[in-house]
């Protein structure tokens, strides 16, 4: 765990104003380099600004992007202050939205929902606020934005907060909620509190994300998945070395502790915990180590080391949620390589459960296939088994992802119900 | 609740898990990778990670050097002293055997740079050693470029990078799934920041080449920029050359990589300058981004680093 490294997502489409919110957060926070306002200041004044800076360029990457005023593509930006440093995964919400949405959300700790005060809640920050749920975000923020447009209205805001609260109460896994009334373009409630808004006594976005409480499980609170990577064997035959190299991926493990190997199921003791700066007494996750085990046990890449008595499931049938991200559906019958945490296997559709209406949150009788963006519940058989979790309680081990084998394009998510 | 109830990792410890964690998964997936080593400080970090990863084996793969013949001496000869310490195996590919052999042609007049020509022998060096992934230390945040790249990134035959079809990567998964003649470029220190990367060569005490440390050297002024004189340097009328104390924040070619005004002779003067800077790195350092508002982007779509 580290807490003083927050991961947060925005999604939103072209006219929400994301990347002003982006912008303004960078700018306010004294996170822009001179040369990068330099930047924005001339593309201004090309764009015929005169005199004012477009906070929203300062998130520009490609050509395109610029020429067609759009976002391509997830963006990753960096911003510190002195309490906690900021990973944005920076989504575009108008083309491939589940599959930016979703790749955005899979690291994040929490989800920043932006929601345009004229509109009010639309289809798109339902979709969002349903994909951070499903990818395990218990955090949320909804930025209630443009509130200059709705001349800083508190009827305005308490309308969106009850009709978003009726939509997010469907949804499982969302412990907290954090409302947030803001005109990124004029600044109010970003960094700086907002003067014109004296009603709203809550925290403003920066503070919010400076201070929000990272979903945390102490070490011993959760069981430890070590997926073996590599196994670290000098070749010169002059060392009888042979360590199982990986990331921890949850819990602890400590020196002597008995472990069973997955899915084999043999049993031994950790004999050592090696790193390069020396051996440790115990490790939690996120590290990466390298074990020596007590026995001469059969350990290869792929393989899961845990404690005997906190196994996960070993089977080679799976349910699971799963998103599509590409053009050509996904049917009954369909076969993929699916990665699950070191391991990879080929994998059969068995058949389609349902999807889910993201307005309504039903899931649909079985539908005939899986469209680009569509989200739905998933068999799935495996040609060798999986080592795995539930996804809701444990992100790591619980997740796959699908490869079409023909172009090399990664094509689903899979979250294992 | 206290801070001893809830142990943790600090956020270099994470970064540092995270970069070791992508490299062992291409070591395992991939056939061939190859980690591009240039002597500065994020390959500097790369190779500490290297090591995290695999000692005490060897590494699973060499180390590689695109030497354009224009660097600064102090880098070259740092390279080959850690190369040597660790026991590993470098390639150097030399842009001056691609101009040699009539692969590139070498830009004449005083603004001449082989930065541009480094892609080609990267690539044709690529090929040539069959390498299906290359190790680069890129961040995204050095350039907004940069800050859509994977961390995976898929190149296709032609050495070209496509922003536009990039693969999702979710969680912890890579997908480095190739065909012959592709590979894919892989950057560990995708999210790390510059003053990450100073901060754990100092919690490392990891050795770096002296031109990071402020020195007095001839320099001229060139488009705001401060660049090292040395015997044949070609100078455009009016531009004088006189001695400065500067140190590099960036190691790239002599002829495109400027120095900056610099009083900082420790890596803890370093990490307090780079926290209080105002300029980025390459904004600062690097005319080859200069050149037009998507520079580094065509450089990249090309085959660049």
């Amino acid at each position: 765990m580290t807490l003083d490294l927050l991961r947060f997502t925005t999604a939103g489409s072209v006219d929400d104003g994301k990347s002003t919110l982006i912008g303004r957060l960078l700018y306010d926070s004294k996170q822009v380099f001179e040369d990068q306002l330099e930047h924005v200041a001339q593309a201004s004044e090309r764009r015929g600004g005169e005199g004012t800076l477009d906070l929203a360029l300062l998130t520009d990457g490609l050509r395109a992007e610029r020429e067609q005023g759009i976002t391509i593509d997830v963006a990753y930006r960096y911003f510190a202050t002195a309490k906690r440093r900021f990973i944005i995964a920076d989504c575009p919400g108008h083309r491939q939205y589940t599959r930016n949405m979703v790749t955005g959300a899979s690291t994040a700790d929490v989800s920043v929902v932006l929601i345009d005060a004229r509109q009010g809640v639309v289809e798109q920050s339902k979709r969002h606020a349903f994909i951070s749920a499903l990818l395990g975000i218990p955090e949320m923020v909804i930025a209630v934005n443009k509130m200059d447009l709705v001349d800083y209205s508190q009827d305005r805001f308490d309308e969106i907060v009850r009709e978003f609260s009726g939509f997010v109460e469907h949804l499982a896994g969302v412990e907290h909620i954090t409302y947030i009334p803001m005109s990124a373009l004029n600044g109010d409630n970003v960094v700086d509190r907002s003067e014109l808004m004296p009603w709203y006594a809550g925290p403003v976005l920066l503070d919010h994300l400076e201070q929000v409480e990272v979903a945390y499980d102490h070490p011993d609170a959760k069981a430890a998945r070590f997926p073996v990577q590599w196994v670290v064997r000098p070749a010169n035959g002059s060392s009888d070395y042979r360590g199982y190299a990986g990331q921890l991926a949850s819990g602890a493990l400590r020196r002597g502790d008995e472990i069973t190997v997955l899915p084999s199921g043999a049993r031994t003791r950790i004999a050592a915990i090696d790193t390069y700066d020396g051996e440790l007494e115990e490790a939690m996750a996120p590290m990466s180590l390298t074990l020596r085990l007590e026995d001469d046990v059969d350990v290869s890449r792929g393989d899961l080391i845990c404690h005997h008595d906190r196994s996960p499931v070993v089977d080679r049938e799976l349910l699971a949620d799963i998103c599509w991200m590409t053009d050509e559906p996904l049917r009954s019958g369909g076969r993929y390589l699916l990665k699950h945490t070191s391991r990879s296997a080929a994998a059969i559709v068995q058949g389609i459960d349902d999807v889910v209406d993201v307005h309504t949150l039903q899931r649909s009788d079985p539908p005939a296939e899986l469209a680009l963006n569509d989200i739905g519940r998933v068999r799935l058989r495996t040609s060798t088994p999986l080592v795995f979790d539930p996804y809701t309680s444990n992100r790591r081990t619980g997740s796959f992802i699908l490869i079409d084998e023909a172009t090399n394009s990664t094509v689903g998510a899979g979250m294992i119900a | 609740m206290s801070v001893a109830a809830r142990p943790q990792l600090s956020h270099l410890r994470a970064l540092e898990s995270e970069a070791i964690h992508v490299m062992r998964e291409v070591a395992a997936e991939l056939e061939r990778p190859v980690l591009l080593f240039s002597g500065g400080k994020d390959s500097i970090v790369l190779l500490r990670l290297a090591e995290k990863a695999f000692r005490p084996a060897p590494f699973p793969f060499p180390l590689m050097h695109v030497d354009t013949g224009h660097n600064f001496p102090e880098v070259i000869e740092f390279r080959d002293r850690r190369v040597a310490e660790l026991g590993e195996r470098l390639i150097v590919a030399s842009v001056q055997d691609s101009i040699d052999s009539g692969r590139v042609l070498e830009e004449t007049g005083p603004r001449a740079s082989r930065n541009r020509l480094q892609t080609v022998t990267l690539l044709d060096a690529i090929a040539e050693h069959g390498f299906d992934a290359a190790f680069g230390g890129a961040r995204r945040d050095e350039e907004r470029a940069r800050a859509k790249e994977r961390i995976l990134s898929f190149r296709d035959d032609f050495g070209q990078w496509d922003p536009k079809s990039q693969r999702p990567e979710l969680w912890n998964l890579y997908n480095g799934r190739i065909r012959k003649g592709e590979h894919v470029r892989v950057f560990p220190l995708s999210n790390w920041t510059e003053l990450d990367v100073w901060e754990y060569i100092d919690q490392e005490q990891l050795e770096v080449p002296s031109i990071y440390f402020s020195h007095e050297r001839p320099v001229f002024q060139r488009d705001g920029m401060l660049y090292a004189w040395r015997e044949g340097t070609e100078l455009i009328d009016g531009e004088e050359v006189f001695q400065e104390t500067v140190r590099y924040r960036t190691v790239g070619d002599m002829s495109c990589t400027g120095g900056v005004r610099s009083h900082a002779l420790t890596l803890e003067e370093v990490v307090l300058e780079i926290s209080a800077t105002r300029i980025t790195e390459r904004g600062e350092t690097r005319a080859d981004d200069r050149v037009s508002e998507a520079a580094m982007e065509d450089r990249k779509k090309a085959g660049y680093f």
